[in-house]
């Protein structure tokens, strides 16, 4: 059976990715999808934890952790939607400035 | 190498290298299909975690359902390939800042020694989620329903024409 540190490794390289894409990409999508990615990597952690201490409680909260991501890709994509109905971009150095 | 290890180091190797190619990718539609392929490829893993129902609503609700939201309004409102300039300066300082993140992580993660044996098999079918998920988490399973229908009017009020 695969070491459980192996699973662990690989959630941790999965979630810097996302980190170094978040800071990285300008593309406020790609950034979007960047930190999919990180949820992910957390998900994975959370199902290799719960297979190997033998509970159920760890796939419980990934369960739930997908019904948050997918209410939060929702709100998210409409908020790039008014974003870029407002000033024409995507760039998120071109939306820093706030309202008031 | 036995054929289950063969299997992780696969899916891992391609569950990396296409997150890599999330972030290296110009194109937002290349990116978003890089993604929904490392989305299946830790479904892959879960499945050999013997998660196979979280696994199947991986696909399903992951690279089904908001991965397509994703695509619909890449192609609404797409662009061309991104505008580079700024995101070069700041590569020089998050790609060594997000190694030393995984170099850390990692490292705490190889230290990890697990107190319970390995081979205790996990309850992991879909009733035992069924009967978990209603009984010592029906709260916040009925939470998520409300939060998702704040979610839902959330998107109708933000994407509408004239807020």
């Amino acid at each position: 059976m695969i070491p459980l540190q192996h699973y662990l490794i690989v959630a941790a390289a999965l979630f810097a990715i996302g980190t170094i894409g978040v800071l990285v990409k300008r593309n406020i999508i790609t950034m979007f999808m960047c930190i999919e990615l990180m949820l992910n990597a957390v998900n994975l952690t959370f199902i290799a934890f719960a297979r190997y201490w033998g509970r159920i409680e760890g796939q419980i909260f990934v369960f739930f952790v997908m019904a948050v991501a997918a209410a939060e890709a929702a709100v998210g994509l409409a908020i790039i939607v008014a974003i870029y109905r407002n000033r024409e971009t995507l760039n998120v150095d071109d939306a820093n400035s706030m309202k008031w | 190498m036995t054929l289950a290890a063969f299997f992780f180091y696969f899916f891992a190797a391609t569950a990396l290298l296409a997150g890599v190619n999330v972030v290296l990718q110009k194109k937002t539609v290349n990116s978003a299909f890089s993604l929904i392929v490392c989305l299946c490829a830790v479904a892959m893993l879960y499945v050999q975690l013997d998660a196979t129902f979280i696994a199947i609503i991986q696909i399903i609700i992951y690279a089904g359902a908001i991965m397509v939201l994703f695509l619909f309004v890449i192609m609404l409102l797409g662009r061309g390939p991104e505008s580079l300039p700024s995101s070069l300066n700041t590569g020089y300082v998050a790609v060594p800042l997000g190694i030393l993140l995984a170099v850390l992580i990692g490292q705490a993660a190889a230290r990890y020694q697990s107190t319970t044996p390995a081979e205790s098999a996990a309850p992991s079918s879909i009733s035992a989620i069924g009967s978990e998920l209603f009984s010592n988490y029906v709260l916040p399973f009925e939470a998520t329903s409300i939060l998702i229908l704040v979610a839902v009017l959330g998107a109708v009020i933000l994407a509408k024409k004239n807020p």
